[in-house]
């Protein structure tokens, strides 16, 4: 068993770089933006996870995920959910929006949506130009405000034909 | 203290009796694109009824955590507005309810956002980037069938004059709520209605739609626990295995 001591927070942080979503494995809950701390607090490791959407069934799963990944290591973490400020895409890391595209999701293209109004020319979005993660064309259509999880919606390429899936601004 | 439980309760239950009911929709939605925003809005309002009816739970300090709350109180207990237990009936009547609803709760949840109790701004915060996404498509979907075929506009305009009566409960304030703006916790009955009256007269006036007077009468008494039948009848089917079962877990 390693002593909390012999490991550093910057190591726990790079371990948990390394466990995946699992609704999306290539990107990692760090890359996702949902772990906002990590603290060492007497000889337990504290991981503080915020949910995505408040509704979403992958927290129970990311919370077991961190604690088994910390515990292959020899670290036994406590993991606390943290709601304030609330998760937002503009957390996501390039590197994690790289991976999205990669993977034939469409990363979040603007800043998370202006929740101060709803305005008509809001409620009507103009709806952001999104890439197609296949072929790269900005020529694509929204079909659906919602897709096969939470946080995503769908989209079809107007060029190459292909639908994908867009992770949503939020 | 007993208030604010009772206020927590509210909002927890309008949350959950709304997402049971989009649930029952699940597999049965008009197209598919429906069928997934259904079954997604009804998915945010089941995480957001957690929140609320888990800090209810804490704050009553009887033992009663969200599971609790939700499965082993009877209707006379819930405290939800009645405009949320109204039958799914055509998806007219589902999508104006839906949009009557997320256009009050969008303006509560951001009127929360200021609430003096810290636990009720976060998860205001938290819920208000949901429901904002819910009130932009449930008025984009209102203006476009309002504003589509003869039969579509009769339908949304038929549904909205039966739901009316059901959109101003949530703005008859009663001793709860008094005690709530009181204390900081809640935005005052009168700026809400105010934005309520305002968003919904602009989106049906987009749809084409005929908007009721807003001083008509107004159906009252689901925040003090007196509902409808149907909300016995919703329950039935939502309590079942707890009731059948009790203590079961997965």
């Amino acid at each position: 068993m390693t002593t909390a001591q012999a490991v550093g927070v910057d190591q726990v942080w790079s371990w948990l770089g390394e466990v995946p979503d699992p609704e999306i494995p290539v990107i990692s809950v760090v890359d996702l933006g949902i772990v906002r701390d990590v603290r060492f607090v007497d000889e337990q490791c504290v991981v503080t996870i915020t949910p995505t959407y408040s509704g979403c069934p992958a927290m129970q799963v990311i919370a077991d995920d961190v604690r088994d990944a910390l515990q292959e290591h020899g670290v036994e973490a406590r993991i606390e959910t943290r709601l304030s400020p609330a998760w937002t895409t503009d957390w996501m890391s390039a590197a994690g929006k790289a991976a999205l595209s990669g993977y034939g999701i469409a990363p979040p293209v603007q800043q998370a949506i202006d929740i101060s109004g709803l305005h008509a020319g809001i409620r009507r979005r103009a709806a952001p130009a999104v890439s197609c993660p296949h072929c790269g064309s900005p020529h694509t259509q929204l079909t659906s405000e919602f897709g096969s999880t939470p946080c995503k919606a769908l989209y079809k390429c107007l060029e190459c034909r292909e639908p994908f899936d867009y992770f949503k601004c939020h | 203290m007993d208030a604010k439980f009772d206020y927590l309760l509210r909002q927890g239950d309008n949350a959950l009796i709304l997402s049971q009911q989009l649930c029952q929709l699940v597999g049965k939605g008009p197209a598919l694109e429906e069928d997934m925003a259904l079954s997604n809005v009804a998915l945010d309002l089941l995480g957001q009824t957690r929140m609320w009816l888990s800090y209810a739970g804490e704050l009553e300090n009887k033992g009663r955590d969200e599971d609790r709350l939700a499965f082993l109180r009877d209707a006379g207990d819930y405290r939800n507005c009645i405009l949320v237990e109204q039958p799914n009936g055509s998806y007219a009547d589902t999508l104006m309810r839906q949009f009557l609803f997320d256009s009050w709760h969008y303006f509560l949840m951001d009127g929360l956002t200021r609430s003096s109790d810290e636990r009720i701004r976060d998860i205001a915060a938290k819920s208000l980037k949901e429901v904002t996404y819910h009130l932009r498509r449930s008025g984009d979907l209102v203006v476009r069938l309002g504003d589509g075929s003869d039969i579509s506009h009769t339908k949304m305009q038929t549904a909205l004059d039966d739901l009316w009566m059901y959109s101003g409960e949530a703005f008859i304030y009663d001793d709860i709520d008094h005690a709530m703006v009181e204390q900081g916790v809640a935005p005052a009955a009168g700026s809400l209605r105010t934005q309520f009256l305002d968003h919904v007269a602009e989106v049906l006036q987009e749809a084409t739609l005929s908007m009721p007077s807003p001083d008509a009468w107004m159906q009252r008494g689901g925040k003090q626990g007196r509902h409808s039948e149907r909300l016995g009848f919703i329950l039935a089917e939502m309590q079942f295995l707890q009731r059948a079962y009790p203590g079961a877990t997965w």
